[in-house]
């Protein structure tokens, strides 16, 4: 079994006086693809916030490749290779495609070319010198996945990357995660389709109130289908 | 044509150079304003006082090390960039968690003090600066002192160097998504805190700059900015807070602007700015080249 990547343990967070997260323990393991899931609410997109150093207040601790995160800004952490790909997607609408592309920094070696991130989304490299904000949503999701590829980071951590997409599109960003797991890397993926998630993790963290309630492998989804639907209210 | 107007061509080209001289500081003056309140959010109200420290920094410089013209166009921007540098590690970055009136009142108190300090020790009469490069031209339908002609292809070198910097280099892109999503650019792994430093220290490098720039042509005088400066948030208004081109656009046009009404209608010539910011405040409150947040 492979070691350790993250381990988070009694994660409390804050967002200013609101009290979100109520101790938090997860771990992932290297290679691994895991989920978050849970209702609107349930302190997801909190969690990667807080690993990603990016909240007010947080307690607790966050370990990183056996390195303890929770003290850091988000610059160093980012710098010791997790990289964030956030709900709302964080275009930046200044910067055309290509800007927006290689706006992250290296931080370690082993990432991705820019011709290998055009390869995997060719659609980029037509609109390369377009506005960042001026593509489809489809398109805006792959460069925020994209511009994430290049920095050698090992963990991702991506919120909702399908999130109002077509279908079409999301079965495209599911094979685009599928063949990033195949290249080796860590993925926390937050996710409201549940099963979208349930085709590419091979676990489920189920998260609610502020904690994690559950942990379902993806092997035994079908016999827990009747509990995770009433986790999830579907 | 000049006889049917009834001005002097002369009087019109004069004043014209004239235009172009003022728009060349509105709009080097205006770019460190619109850079630094793109990054900081932060109306740096020192900025007068910055750019009287760079024509103090070169008149000193000359004075105490007969340092010549063309090494204090380096040097003094440096070192008031330097000082700039201190000001915000010290105290501009305590604030910006506050309302934009805290800047005001923080940055507004310190041009207050400096100006105050630079008076106290120099007095209030100006010391002259010498012309580095004395001489003109007569092109025929007016005379062009060369310094000044040197200080419009100066200004325009500077401003278009400024705009190359954030527009199209990698150090801009990350300034410019600085200015759009702090956290995230953090978030990658960017200082942004080091990089807000940087640029305040450069956009008062750029008031500091148009200082020495000034100090030929003016008094060199503890005062120096208070007017200049008035005008120039003029100029940031019209032009659109934070937009790079717009500074600069609307730096040379209010020049011209203000230089043609000194022709036509001079008494005018103090208020037409304000008057044209009264108007485009009322057509596009945004500015010129602004975008509404």
């Amino acid at each position: 079994m492979a070691e350790t990547l993250l381990k988070v343990a009694g994660l409390q967070a804050w967002y200013g006086e609101s009290h979100i997260l109520h101790g938090v323990d997860f771990e992932i393991r290297r290679g691994e693809l895991v989920t978050l899931l849970g209702r609107n609410g349930a302190g997801k997109t909190t969690t990667l916030r807080s690993i990603m150093g990016i909240l007010g207040k947080r307690t607790g601790s966050i370990a990183f490749d056996g390195k303890e995160t929770i003290g850091l800004p988000s610059d160093l952490i980012a710098r010791l290779g997790i990289a964030y790909c956030p709900e709302e997607r964080g275009i930046f609408s200044s910067l055309n495609v290509d800007e927006n592309l290689r706006l992250p920094p290296v931080v370690k070696p082993g990432g991705l070319s820019i011709e290998e991130i055009y390869k995997l989304f060719p659609n980029l490299l037509e609109r390369r010198t377009s506005q960042g904000t001026k593509l489809s949503g489809g398109e805006q999701q792959m460069l925020a996945i994209g511009r994430i590829l290049r920095t050698g980071a090992n963990l991702l951590l991506l919120d909702e990357p399908t999130e109002g997409l077509a279908p079409v599109i999301v079965q495209r960003i599911g094979e685009i995660i599928r063949q990033l797991k195949s290249r080796g890397f860590t993925i926390l993926l937050v996710e409201q389709n549940f099963h979208f998630a349930a085709t590419v993790a091979d676990r489920h963290y189920v998260m609610e109130d502020g904690r994690v309630i559950d942990t379902v492998a993806s092997s035994d989804v079908q016999q827990s289908i009747g509990k995770l639907q009433s986790y999830l209210g579907v | 044509m000049f006889e049917l107007l009834g001005i002097a061509p002369q009087a019109l080209f004069g004043q014209l150079l004239l235009g172009l001289i003022n728009g060349a500081f509105y709009a080097m003056l205006s770019l460190g304003l619109a850079v630094i309140f793109g990054m900081l959010n932060v109306i740096n109200f020192t900025h007068g006082a910055q750019y009287m420290m760079g024509a103090f920094a070169a008149w000193l410089l000359l004075g105490l090390l007969d340092v010549p013209f063309w090494a204090s166009l380096v040097i003094a921007p440096i070192i008031v960039g330097l000082f700039g540098i201190v000001i915000e590690k010290l105290l501009l970055k305590r604030i910006y968690h506050l309302d934009h009136l805290y800047g005001f009142l923080l940055t507004f108190g310190l041009a207050l003090v400096i100006e105050g300090l630079f008076q106290w020790k120099w007095g209030s009469s100006g010391a002259p600066y010498p012309n580095p490069i004395p001489g003109g031209t007569n092109l025929g339908f007016m005379f062009l002192p060369t310094y000044r002609g040197f200080v419009v292809v100066a200004a325009l070198v500077i401003c278009l160097a400024t705009w190359y910097g954030i527009e199209r280099t990698k150090l801009g892109a990350y300034l410019r998504a600085a200015t759009e999503n702090p956290t995230l650019v953090r978030a990658f792994g960017i200082n942004v805190p080091r990089l807000i430093t940087l640029t305040y220290g450069l956009g008062v490098a750029l008031a500091a700059l148009a200082g020495v720039l000034a100090a030929p042509i003016q008094q060199v005088s503890a005062l120096m900015g208070v007017n200049l400066v008035l005008v120039v948030f003029a100029v940031v208004v019209i032009g659109g807070m934070g937009s790079i081109m717009g500074s600069i656009v609307t730096g040379f046009g209010l020049g011209l602007i203000e230089g043609l009404t000194k022709v036509f209608y001079p008494p005018a010539s103090n208020t037409v700015i304000f008057v044209v910011m009264a108007l485009v405040l009322l057509i596009k409150p945004a500015g010129l080249f602004g975008q509404t947040k």
